[in-house]
Parts: C-alpha cells; sequence; structure tokens
C-alpha cells in the first residue's frame, strides 16, 4: 500500500449538542481512489466536512501529507490542495458556468488547455459555459461541480455522494470521468451510497457505522465477500450489480 | 368574415396578456417602475411630472448609495447593522467640513474648475472617514457578534449612539448648515419653446445628483458583473461555505464590503447633506427608515433590487408629497408593505443556498 496522503487518527466531531463522529480512523492511500461506505446517518458527511474545516474537530488529528491541518480555516485547508464536492453540489445557480469555473480556479485566469480537457469529460459545461448555472439539469450541475473542484490539479478531490438522483446514463458518464482522473492517478475520497457505482471504481474501501471506521480493505475483497457485504452494510453488492 | 376579425382580435388580445403578464412575473422591478411614473401623469401636467420624476430620481439614487453597503453586508453575512446609518451622518459631517469650512472659498467661486475640486475633495474625504470607521466598527463591534441577530442589532445600534455622541463632540450640538457650492444652486429651466415641457425647471443640484447616483451605479454594476471580486460578493450572498471551500477567505471578503458599504454611506451623507443644506448628527438615523425599506422590497443581498428599490421610494415621495401631502409620511412604509404582499421575498431575490 502506497504511503497515506491524509490520515485521520480518532477523529471525533460535533453538529450541534449531537456527537456524530466517535473516534474515525481513515487512511486515504495516494494516487488511489477511495470508497467511503456507510448506511445513511453513519457520519460519512461529517468525516468529509470535518477534513475541510467545515465541520468542527473536537478531538483527534487530522493530516494531510504529514502537516496536522485539523482546526484548521477552511480556505487554508482548501490552499493546500483539497477540492471538496458536497452532497448538494455546492453550485453558485446565480452565477454562470464560466463564472463558477473562474472562482474555482484560486490561483489565477483558467488553463485553456485543462479547460479544454474538462470540456472533453463533460460537454455539456461547454455548450452552456455562458448560462447561469441554476439552469442546468441535475446532472450537469454535478458535472459543473466536479469541474470545478478539478479544474486545478488538486492533491485529493473529496466527493459526496456524485449520483444521488441522478439518471442512469448520467452515472455513466460520471464514471467515465472518474475512470479517467484515475488513470490520472488523481487521489479521490468518494463517498457513496450506488454500490454499483463505488464498486466499478474503487480501489481502497472503508464502511463507517455509528460515527466509526468499523471494515478498511481492498474493494476487489469486499466485492466478492457477500457475508461481508451484509453484515456491514445490510445488503448485498451483488443484488445491485 | 367579421366572424374570423373577432377570433383574430381575441388572439391578439389573448396573446398581449400573456405578454403582459410575463412581463410582469419575470420583470417585477421594470413593471413597477412603469407603473409607478405612468399613474402620476394622469393626475398632474406634464411640466410638474418633469420636475417631480428628476427630484425622485435624485432622491431615490442617493438613497441607493446609502443602502448599496447595507443590502451586501446582509446579504454576505447576515448582519445587520443598524448603525449604518451613523456612518451617513459621519459623511454628512466630513463633507460639509470640506465643502463648508476646508474649501468654502473654492465652491462659492463660481469656477467649474474650483467647484469640481471641492466636491470631489468633499466626497473623497467623507468616504475616507466613514470607510475608515467602518474598518474599525466591523473588527471590533461586528466581528464579535457574527451569526445573532439579537446582539447584531443591539451593538450595532450602540456603536451608532456612540459615533453620533463622537459627532456631538468634534462638530457641536446645533445643525450646521450646508449651502450648495454656488455653480449648483439655482436651476436648469428649459426654454419654453421646448414642446409638451418647455419651461420645466429642475434644480441643478438634483440633476447632478442623478448623475452621479447614475455613475456610482454603473461602477457599482461593473465591479459586480464584471471583476473576480464582484463574482466573489455574488457567490458569498448565495453560500458562504462554498466561497471558503474554494479557498477564499469570507472574512475578509466581507471586511472589504463592509469598508466600501460605509464609504458608500459615506458618500450618500455628504450628498444628501447638500441636497438638505442643512445637517445634523441624527440625520442619518432618520433616513434609515427609508433606507431599511429600500433594501427589504429591493431583495435582501441584492444590489439591482436596491438600486430600483430606492428609485420606487424616492419616486412615491414625491408624487405622494405633491399630489396627497397628508399621505407623505406614510407612502414609503404603504410602498414596501403592497410590494411585500405581492412579492414577500421582494423585488429581485438572492437565492441563499
Amino acid at each position: 500500500m502506497s504511503e497515506p496522503i491524509l490520515t485521520l487518527s480518532g477523529v471525533h466531531a460535533d453538529i450541534d449538542q449531537y456527537h456524530i463522529l466517535h473516534g474515525v480512523d481513515l487512511q486515504v492511500p495516494r494516487g488511489e481512489l477511495t470508497v467511503l461506505l456507510g448506511r445513511n446517518g453513519a457520519g460519512k458527511s461529517t468525516t468529509m466536512r470535518t477534513i475541510m474545516g467545515l465541520t468542527r474537530l473536537r478531538r483527534g488529528e487530522v493530516r494531510f501529507n504529514g502537516e496536522s491541518i485539523g482546526g484548521l480555516p477552511t480556505p487554508e485547508i482548501a490552499r493546500r490542495g483539497i477540492a471538496f464536492v458536497p452532497e448538494n453540489m455546492g453550485i453558485f445557480a446565480l452565477l454562470s458556468v464560466r463564472e463558477n469555473m473562474e472562482l474555482a480556479a484560486n490561483s489565477g485566469p483558467i488553463d485553456e488547455s485543462r479547460l479544454e480537457w474538462i470540456f472533453r469529460l463533460f460537454p455539456p459545461l461547454k455548450r452552456f459555459w455562458n448560462r447561469s448555472a441554476g439552469n442546468l439539469s441535475g446532472g450537469q450541475k454535478q458535472m459543473l461541480a466536479i469541474a470545478r473542484a478539478i479544474i486545478e490539479p488538486r492533491e485529493l478531490l473529496l466527493v459526496d455522494e456524485p449520483t444521488k438522483g441522478l439518471a442512469p446514463a448520467i452515472i455513466s458518464d460520471l464514471v467515465g470521468a472518474f475512470e479517467e482522473l484515475k488513470a490520472q492517478q488523481a487521489t479521490i475520497l468518494l463517498v457513496e451510497q450506488n454500490f454499483n457505482f463505488s464498486r466499478r471504481l474503487g480501489k481502497s474501501v472503508a464502511v463507517m457505522d455509528d460515527g466509526r471506521i468499523v471494515y478498511t480493505g481492498q474493494m476487489a475483497d469486499l466485492a466478492e465477500d457477500d457475508d461481508l457485504q451484509k453484515e456491514l452494510l445490510g445488503l448485498s453488492l451483488g443484488a445491485h450489480a | 368574415m367579421s366572424a374570423q376579425y373577432e377570433m383574430l382580435d381575441r388572439e391578439v388580445a389573448q396573446g398581449f396578456r400573456q405578454r403582459f403578464s410575463q412581463f410582469r412575473e419575470h420583470r417585477p422591478h421594470l413593471f413597477l417602475l412603469a407603473l409607478m411614473v405612468i399613474v402620476p401623469l394622469f393626475f398632474m401636467d406634464l411640466v410638474t411630472w418633469v420636475t417631480l420624476t428628476v427630484s425622485g430620481l435624485a432622491m431615490g439614487l442617493m438613497l441607493f448609495i446609502m443602502a448599496s453597503g447595507m443590502t451586501l453586508t446582509f446579504g454576505l453575512m447576515s448582519v445587520l447593522n443598524l448603525g449604518h446609518g451613523a456612518f451617513i451622518s459621519l459623511g454628512a459631517f466630513s463633507g460639509a467640513t470640506v465643502i463648508v469650512f476646508w474649501m468654502g472659498d473654492l465652491a462659492g467661486s463660481g469656477s467649474l474648475g474650483a467647484t469640481m475640486l471641492a466636491l470631489l475633495a468633499a466626497f473623497v474625504f467623507a468616504m475616507a472617514v466613514a470607510g475608515s470607521l467602518g474598518l474599525l466598527f466591523e473588527r471590533f463591534v461586528i466581528r464579535p457578534v457574527y451569526g445573532d441577530h439579537l446582539k447584531q442589532i443591539l451593538v450595532t445600534v450602540g456603536g451608532a449612539i456612540i459615533i453620533m455622541e463622537l459627532i456631538h463632540v468634534i462638530w457641536g450640538p446645533n445643525e450646521i448648515p450646508v449651502p450648495r457650492p454656488n455653480l449648483l444652486r439655482g436651476a436648469v429651466i428649459l426654454d419654453d419653446a421646448v414642446p409638451l415641457i418647455g419651461g420645466v425647471a429642475v434644480e441643478t443640484y438634483r440633476l447632478a445628483a442623478v448623475l452621479l447616483g447614475l455613475l456610482v451605479y454603473a461602477v457599482m454594476s461593473w465591479v459586480i458583473d464584471r471583476t473576480k471580486a464582484g463574482i466573489l460578493i455574488r457567490a458569498g450572498v448565495e453560500s458562504t461555505e462554498m466561497v471558503e471551500v474554494m479557498g477564499y477567505r469570507i472574512k475578509l471578503l466581507f471586511l472589504g464590503v463592509f469598508i466600501a458599504g460605509s464609504a458608500l454611506a459615506g458618500l450618500g451623507g455628504a450628498m444628501w447633506s447638500m441636497y438638505q443644506e442643512i445637517i445634523t448628527a441624527h440625520m442619518g438615523e432618520t433616513l434609515m427608515i427609508s433606507v431599511i425599506v429600500v433594501i427589504i422590497l429591493g431583495g435582501l443581498g441584492s444590489i439591482k433590487g436596491c438600486f430600483y428599490g430606492a428609485i420606487l421610494v424616492g419616486l412615491i415621495n414625491l408624487y405622494v408629497g405633491y399630489l396627497a401631502p397628508v399621505f407623505a409620511a406614510i407612502a414609503t412604509v404603504g410602498l414596501m408593505v403592497a410590494i411585500l404582499m405581492w412579492r414577500p421575498q421582494g423585488l429581485i431575490p438572492v437565492i441563499k443556498v
């Protein structure tokens, strides 16, 4: 296993008066796509938000590239090379697609060749470049959300449930985009509920339950073990293939 | 044949009604503005209407300049700054200091160059003083109470009282007369030979205020629509969290907007001082009612909404003041109630994620 780019050790976090994360231990290997699975309410999104500094870290440590980033302000964490696509996509609906992308390119003007590559991955973005992002369809919004995260090279992408509410045709477009990112050795931590989607993409997998990591291993091993799936997730991946 | 024509008429009428209702729903600000300027035409002669409309525009544009900062600070960080009026007063006193005491000779000289210089100096000084105090106000009064509206109301009202008392300490407790520069006194009178509106007299200062107001709106629209800072502000009004996720420090952006908003309040105050020709430390407090109405009916956080809201408030003040003076005092609030009953989210609402 390659050296982890991100390490969470004993992470505790609260939302209001509720204690959500109860000591999360997680390692994200460099250059791989890691999937974080778990039932609703297991704490997957809170884990992502805690890494980004959006939910306050109460106890424990978050290390990125060997340095502690727990407790840093969100913009500082982002500037260190972590991009985050939240569950609600976080599109600026009143801004145009172009303006959304310009903001995402926070170190300067957009690199034209990288933009062309993104247009090849997500052609609708080119078509609606000057249109208001609020008028895009759900799938196009998700494309924009991912495109914003990769408009500049980042060391780590955190993507929270990208397939939520999307039609199967759009999901297969997203699979293609993630495959291409994987081929470029991008490091991705993906939260998913769509097991078929995550099985096709993930190399490593971690499963959460009740605010803790209850399983870590290789996706291929989990995908073949129906009993383990039932034990960890309450259902079988095979049934959804 | 006639039945065919009737059907055609009905289709044309239906198409017109459809387009009209689309216009009303999609461009509520333009619909209301058109309604506001057309209806009074039935109750007054054209010459009076032109005079009142230009005056209403002048008042509206000054209100816009004062209110624009407040709507952005609310839109961006949900900060209710009820002390905003103090910056209006401070701008008025700072501007008056330049135009009356420091550069009185230039302002009174009647030369265009000297008048422009005195006005520019007064406006820049008013913006600098209000903007600098805005910096301190944000840092020490607003920042400790982010996210708590009740505390914001209490501390900003308290802060405003301190600023108003400081004005009393520096400039004394009495009201100060602020004569307009010689060149801006009097009125521009159209020649009688001009068809329909010959003989219209519009105060020179009001005309100048309209031009300056439009210039400020044009510059502000350019900044908001075309620059990266403007994109960031619009994005921040939608979601502060995502702006931070993209690596931008929202508090720094907010500080910049707060300083600019305070400076604009100062500019509006300085313009208002010469409009009223007399200033008191409490003038900003009095104007806050109109400012709050403007930002609510425009749609909180929307610069464009604030612009149209301010013009509507300016116009209704002048029209009602002329047609039914007894209702002048309630016209502004009445307008707000009517608009909110139609569109509770304001004229041009901003989506907050």
